[in-house]
């Protein structure tokens, strides 16, 4: 059974290509003639039909896959079947809580609120309440933690679940970190910390950058040139090694002037993601201030503020927003990457990026520990999720003010 | 001879906040081979959805709900995509409104006149080639050997219009469908297109779909006419017949809008003060004039309409009052007042007293804002009325306009039609309480219903308020109504300036004859009458040229 007749993952991937290559064929030859020649299936493109079988295919590969036991014969964990029967309840659980916070929408609260919420999608309502939790735990972290965030207990015992069977401890259900503190404490503390440091980075990077942006295109000329060659400049210089330069320079300073350091990171990283804003800004406000009622307004003899705040600005909140919901998670990411070289955020704070970090080694568990591997994961979780929920409500928001426009 | 295209019972929807609504309910036409069929309504009246409808297709969010298309005993409603693919751009072609926005910018004219061809495999692309040089010859397009192998941005929007028609051409369809291939263009370009089209259907005997809105353009094309009006068809005869006696009321007032005419006033006394005086204007856009020596006054109450073809200069005049091009030479007086050039420099009233209303209603609101917001800030801004004393205001001001203020106060521009928008940047104007307003084309875009109504509120406004008009427009259709003085411009110059009779009466300028005689009237035989009195090669550009 050597030689020609050797089977390997590759000859098997091409063998059920092809089986499903047949398969879609036969899918849409039985389409035809059931349903009459009905155009769906007579205009079927190939590609389309091949797409049907390959879903219907992955489907049930999923729930054979979900249904495997998690222990293997010999009784060692089968990581892969847990984490995929974690992550499926994770997005039932998700698509439950927001169909029920959704339906909470609709029938409580203002005309207004009810109806924005009854043509809400799935994936909007998701994302609001997510935000509305991380917004809940941040400004609560204090009441909510069962401990302080620089509180070290005397064990460090990274088993979640507080399980004592499995090693765990009921007194810390997410286990404690390298040096012994309370993961449950740290990452409620990290939303606070995190969340908050990188919100105000990026509205104040949107404030300077948005509003040199847009008179940059109001009023052109020599401040149009000035600005963008000065943030082409900027934008020159590798970010992260810019940030890390200037907060080199910050650290002593901020020694000098007794200013935490923290408050140097928060305006370093909004100057730099300002450049980014102030392109985006420029380019939709060049394309606004050629409309007629831009030319109107001037000729009315309306002052600049007027013209940027008052008629340039509302039509330019679409793209700003999309950007907005980015920029969140590349400030979020900047943040977490300066606390990881050990310029960030300084310890004892809490913070995800550190905390991903700090527990990083853990994730070569996995294959026989998936709970003991998840624990770096829960503050990298912490941070996807928030990405995801922000960018679903942008997306959301941006459908919306563009079929405001029609 | 059998018919070619055959609509029994059309029925067509369009959706709208998850509900199907009727756009089309059940319109019935049939076109015989080589001849050519006008659709003509207002916008809104389903045209272009039917003409569409005729190749089997569909825009995004409009089905069709009911009746049969039949071409050539194809039924396009339920053939499968494979046949409709071999019949569209082959036996059935399309031409689109926008010449310049229908071609790829990225591709020379040519390649992509010979795509269909090769695609349907009719032809070699070196046949299919030379067979687009030949069609370009037939239709009159300058340089035909290498116009082709220019990019769409090198050529004039006549041209493209016509390297469009070519490329319909290509495959030799049975069934070429013009969605309002001229209401772009100037009226010096706009016959030279006609007449192409026009000789290469009859050559060809191509039939023929011509939508539009300009019944004077139809009157010329057409063989029958059929009206629509919101879906509905009103009536359909032979053209001269329907010209002749329309049977429906709606069809008579269509025609009888070019009748609307004002009284021309009597000239202003010799020694009043205008309240608009352009001297010896000379300006220029970087290190070229585009203006040469421009004078002319505006009398108190009265109109001035400017009239030219695109890029004559009369929109830069129009800048240049207003103060946002300041000219090389040259001043602008207000009531016997030197203006400063730089509108930056104005004081505020003397911008109060100049405002504009824009062609584009489009881009001339701001779409965030609601009516009551456009209109109430420059009374808060110049009267400084606040609250209730400016809600006030803008409800008179809406009243005015003839819209019902309860109703639109709230609502956004998206949510009107745009005659209404038209009508809500009038409002804008008025809010200033101006002695002069400059009109930019401001019915060009509208049709010709709607620009009626705009007319006649422009004259009543006038006859309320005492306004000056400085009317810019390059229809003379439009001046004829409304006008009281007339400029002509051509490259930048003054050609002739004077009372609107004088001007309707000969002797003319040259190029004002040219241009009065371009204007499509509504005989039938007035295209060939021209062509045969101009000779073929003295249409349009050909004939700016000589002059």
């Amino acid at each position: 059974m050597s030689g020609l007749f050797e089977f390997n993952a590759l000859s098997w991937l091409a063998i059920i290509l092809v089986l499903l290559f047949g398969a879609a064929f036969v899918f849409r030859r039985v389409g035809q003639t059931v349903t009459g020649n009905a155009p769906k299936f007579r205009d079927m493109p190939y590609g389309a039909a091949f797409g049907y079988v390959l879903a219907a295919a992955l489907l049930i590969f999923a729930v054979w896959y979900y249904l495997q036991p998690t222990v293997t014969d010999v009784g060692v964990p089968n990581a892969g079947v847990m984490f995929f029967r974690w992550a499926i309840h994770g997005f039932l659980i998700a698509a439950i809580a927001a169909f029920l916070f959704r339906l909470l929408g609709r029938s409580i609260g203002t005309a207004g609120s009810k109806k924005l919420f009854r043509t809400m999608p799935l994936t909007a309502s998701f994302g609001i309440l997510v935000i509305l939790i991380y917004a809940f735990v941040a400004i609560f972290a204090g009441a909510i933690a069962p401990h302080g965030q620089a509180e070290v207990f005397g064990t460090a015992n990274i088993m979640a679940g507080g399980d004592p069977a499995l090693g765990g401890d009921p007194a810390f259900p997410l286990g404690t970190d390298q040096i012994g503190r309370d993961i449950l404490s740290r990452l409620i503390y990290g939303a606070q910390n995190t969340v908050g440091i990188a919100f105000i980075t990026t509205c104040l990077a949107f404030v300077i950058g948005g509003s040199l942006g847009f008179l940059a295109a109001t009023i052109q000329g020599w401040l149009d040139e000035l600005l963008s060659r000065g943030v082409d400049v900027l934008m020159a210089i590798p970010s992260l090694i810019f940030a890390l330069l200037l907060m080199t320079i910050a650290s002593v300073w901020a020694a000098r002037l007794g200013v935490p350091l923290t408050v140097f990171m928060v305006l370093i990283i909004a100057l730099i993601d300002s450049t980014r804003v102030f392109r985006l800004a420029r380019a939709v406000g060049l394309n606004i201030v050629v409309m007629d009622y831009i030319e109107a307004a001037k000729l009315r003899g309306e002052g600049l503020g007027y013209l940027v705040f008052k008629e340039i600005l509302p039509n330019a909140m679409a793209p700003l927003l999309a950007e907005f919901g980015l920029r969140f998670c590349f400030v979020f990411l900047t943040i977490s990457s300066l606390s990881f070289l050990g310029v960030g955020i300084q310890p004892p704070l809490a913070d995800w990026g550190t905390m991903v970090r700090d527990l990083a080694p853990f994730i070569n568990f996995a294959a026989f520990a998936p709970t003991a591997a998840i624990t770096p994961l829960l503050a990298a979780g912490a941070i996807a999720l928030l990405t995801v929920a922000v960018n679903f409500v942008v997306d959301w928001m941006l459908h919306k003010s563009s079929g405001l426009k029609e | 001879m059998s018919d070619l295209l055959k609509i029994r019972d059309l029925r067509i929807e369009g959706r709208s906040d998850e509900t199907w609504t009727p756009i089309i309910n059940g319109v019935d036409l049939d076109l015989k081979r080589g001849e050519v069929l006008g659709l003509i309504g207002e916008s809104g009246a389903g045209k272009s959805t039917i003409g569409l409808a005729a190749m089997g297709y569909t825009r995004d969010g409009v089905r069709i709900s009911g009746g049969s298309v039949e071409f050539d005993g194809i039924d396009l409603v339920t053939a499968s995509a494979r046949v409709k693919r071999d019949l569209l751009g082959k036996r059935i072609a399309y031409v689109a409104q926008s010449a310049a926005a229908s071609f790829n910018p990225a591709h020379k004219i040519i390649d992509q006149h010979t795509e269909a061809p090769v695609q349907h495999g009719v032809a070699k692309r070196s046949t299919s080639v030379e067979d687009g040089i030949e069609l370009y010859r037939k239709l009159r397009l300058p340089n035909p050997d290498e116009i082709g192998f220019r990019y769409p941005h090198q050529v004039s929007g006549g041209q493209l219009q016509r390297a469009m028609t070519a490329m319909a051409m290509s495959c030799r369809p049975d069934l070429i469908i013009f969605d309002e291939p001229t209401t772009a263009l100037d009226v010096t370009t706009q016959i030279e297109v006609l007449a192409s089209i026009r000789n290469i259907v009859d050559e060809f005997d191509t039939a023929a779909i011509y939508i539009t809105h300009d019944l004077a353009v139809v009157a010329q094309m057409a063989d029958r006419i059929k009206v629509l009006l919101r879906g509905d068809e009103v009536e359909e005869a032979e053209t001269r017949e329907m010209l002749s006696h329309p049977k429906e009321d709606y069809t008579k007032s269509l025609w009888a809008v070019r009748e609307f005419q004002r009284p021309e006033k009597p000239p202003a006394p010799a020694d009043a003060v205008p309240v608009v005086s352009v001297r010896n204007v000379t300006a220029a856009y970087g290190s070229t004039d585009v203006l040469h020596n421009v004078s002319f006054d505006i009398h108190a109450g009265r109109t001035v309409a400017v009239v030219g073809e695109s890029g004559s200069g009369k929109s830069t005049t129009a800048r240049c009052i207003t103060g946002l091009l300041p000219p090389r030479q040259g001043e602008i007086l207000f009531d016997g007042e030197v203006l400063p050039a730089d509108y930056r420099k104005r004081t505020k009233d003397q911008l109060r007293q100049a405002q504009m209303i824009y062609q584009m209603a489009d881009t001339a609101l701001n779409p965030r804002k609601t009516i009551g917001e456009i209109i109430g800030r420059p009374v808060r801004f110049y009267g400084g009325l606040r609250g209730a004393k400016r809600r006030e205001r803008v409800h008179e001001l809406l009243d005015q306009i003839e819209l019902e203020p309860a109703q639109y106060y709230h609502r956004y521009p998206s949510e009107l039609s745009g005659g209404q928008k038209q009508r809500v940047g009038i409002a804008r104007a008025l809010a200033a309480d101006p002695k002069f307003i400059i009109c930019d084309e401001v019915t060009s875009a509208l049709d010709q219903l709607v620009a009626e109504g705009i007319l006649r509120l422009l004259a009543d406004l006038q006859d309320k308020l005492g306004l000056s008009y400085m009317f810019i427009t390059h229809d003379l259709a439009t001046v004829k109504s409304i006008a009281d003085e007339v400029v002509v411009m051509k490259d930048g110059r003054v050609v002739e300036h004077g009372p609107k009779t004088d001007m309707f009466t000969p002797p003319h300028h040259p190029y004002t004859d040219l241009l009065l005689s371009s204007v499509p009237e509504m005989d039938p035989d007035w295209l060939t009458d021209l062509l045969a009195e101009r000779g073929v090669d003295n249409l349009g550009d050909a004939a700016v040229d000589k002059m």
